[in-house]
């Protein structure tokens, strides 16, 4: 496991058009594997456009107590971006005229920036139906200052969606950091324990499974129950759905994948596992994702390959939801990561 | 031509061999697909006795295969490897049953 981000060790991957230029040479250039944007053209699939914008992905740091080895957001504690309550401010003004219906919070850790409270009393003023947080769970028991996290979750009503790559200690630990498996399950029975994913209460927990290496989650369905079974038997956790993502090809998981030897086989297998009806589903046709520093992205892979929207409003300071869903969506070869077997997405598969 | 007999890069070349006959070729993928679909038994079944196979044959391709497949159905490795004993048991069996011939064969030449 990586100890610091790719920006911290100065890796040439933390460079977004390093990641880009490889993600668009080597066996895509040799006319080995197909270009993203040729294959979704065989469906007339291409360019990929926006439906009705339902979720807006607001990441309001970089910033996070782990460095897990499969990040697509090179997050670590040593990244100081964060968003600012003046942003935020902008934000609270798209919430109140956006379309969408939820807010998805993420990171990082979202819950490490100062004003995340804040942030989530006040869009919840402001109308926001559905939150949800992204919580890796073990900043719950990171510090004394997190510990009723699970109680504020509740009182809004927080939607909860937390990382658990694996119901065992040994993969868990493998991709996340020693002892992450410990705290993980330590924090779910604090979530259950206030009533998460406990009948009547309406408080939802679902977890995320993605692969602890260079091959593809297989089916999501499967995976829910076996997590299910182990989680209760072993440690009395309830939760409610798994959501199987596939890593996406960039990033600390790029890294891996080149230091590994795996790159080519794993990109090979993504190809190969295309679904031309995952395509209609994908993430970034009804998400828009918003930087810390309040740059637009179609979704948040995207947002860390610095691929802004096509559309002359990039930033939320200019926010015109009209104007935005006229857009073309930006693709190229990590777009394979969301259409490999069922799709993925931030909500699992899709097709 | 590699300078190896085997490459792993040919595995996903696989599909290629049925470019030299393609009726045989797509013949065998579609029975080979189709074994591999759940029906008595599960596909995480089939995928631990395709792995244990694999050693038996000594495939290198097989065995990279089944190995991946098994790390994405969430199969854990002591469940792998018991597998492979499975195997691995049957084939040293398989010589040692051959010892009671020796012995029949030694008895009968023997006074």
């Amino acid at each position: 496991m990586a100890t610091k981000s790719l920006t911290a060790r100065n890796n040439d991957l933390s460079q977004t058009d390093k990641q880009l230029e490889i993600l668009s040479n080597g066996i895509f250039k040799d006319g080995e594997l197909p270009y993203f944007k040729d294959k979704i053209a065989e469906t007339q699939q291409f360019p990929l456009k926006p439906k009705k914008l339902e979720i807006l992905q607001i990441n309001v740091g970089y910033m996070c107590n782990q460095v897990c080895s499969h990040c697509h957001v090179d997050a670590g504690p040593d990244r100081k971006e964060i968003m600012t309550r003046e942003t935020m401010l902008q934000c609270l003004d798209v919430i109140r005229v956006t379309g969408a219906h939820t807010l998805d919070l993420t990171g990082g850790a979202p819950e490490m920036n100062p004003d995340f409270r804040w942030f989530v009393e006040e869009a919840a003023k402001a109308g926001i139906k559905d939150f949800i947080v992204r919580s890796n769970l073990t900043i719950i028991r990171a510090n004394k200052k997190y510990h009723d996290l699970p109680e504020f979750f509740k009182k809004h009503k927080i939607h909860v969606i937390s990382s658990m790559p694996y119901y065992k200690r040994e993969k868990t630990d493998k991709q996340r950091g020693d002892g992450v498996f410990d705290k993980s399950i330590k924090a779910l029975q604090m979530l259950n324990d206030v009533g998460y994913a406990q009948e009547g209460t309406g408080l939802k927990l679902d977890l995320v499974y993605n692969p602890s290496g260079a091959y593809l989650p297989s089916n999501q369905e499967e995976m829910e129950r076996d997590f299910k079974l182990a989680l209760k038997e072993d440690f009395d956790i309830d939760f409610g759905n798994l959501f199987a993502i596939t890593n996406l090809p960039i990033s600390r998981f790029l890294e891996y994948l080149i230091a590994s030897d795996n790159y080519e086989d794993y990109m090979y297998a993504l190809v190969e596992a295309y679904n031309p009806a995952a395509v209609a589903g994908v993430m970034c046709t009804n998400t828009i994702s918003i930087s810390w520093d309040g740059w637009l992205y179609d979704c948040d892979f995207n947002q860390m390959l610095n691929l802004k929207v096509a559309s002359k409003i990039q930033h939320i300071k200019e926010y015109n939801e009209a104007i935005l869903q006229k857009r073309d969506i930006i693709i190229s070869q990590h777009c394979y990561g969301c259409t490999a077997g069922a799709g993925s997405s931030c909500q699992g598969t899709v097709a | 031509m590699s300078k190896t007999y085997y490459d792993p890069a040919d595995l996903r070349k696989f599909g290629k061999i049925a470019e030299w006959n393609e009726e045989l070729g797509s013949k065998f993928f579609e029975y080979y697909g189709k074994v591999f679909e759940e029906g008595a038994l599960s596909e995480r079944e089939k995928s631990l006795i395709a792995l244990a196979v694999s050693h038996v044959v000594q495939c290198p391709y097989c065995i990279d295969a089944y190995t991946k497949d098994g790390l994405q159905r969430g199969i854990a490795k002591e469940e792998m490897m018991e597998a492979v004993h499975v195997g691995a048991a049957i084939k040293s069996g398989a010589t040692l049953v051959h010892g009671v011939q020796m012995m029949n064969k030694y008895d009968k030449l023997s006074m």
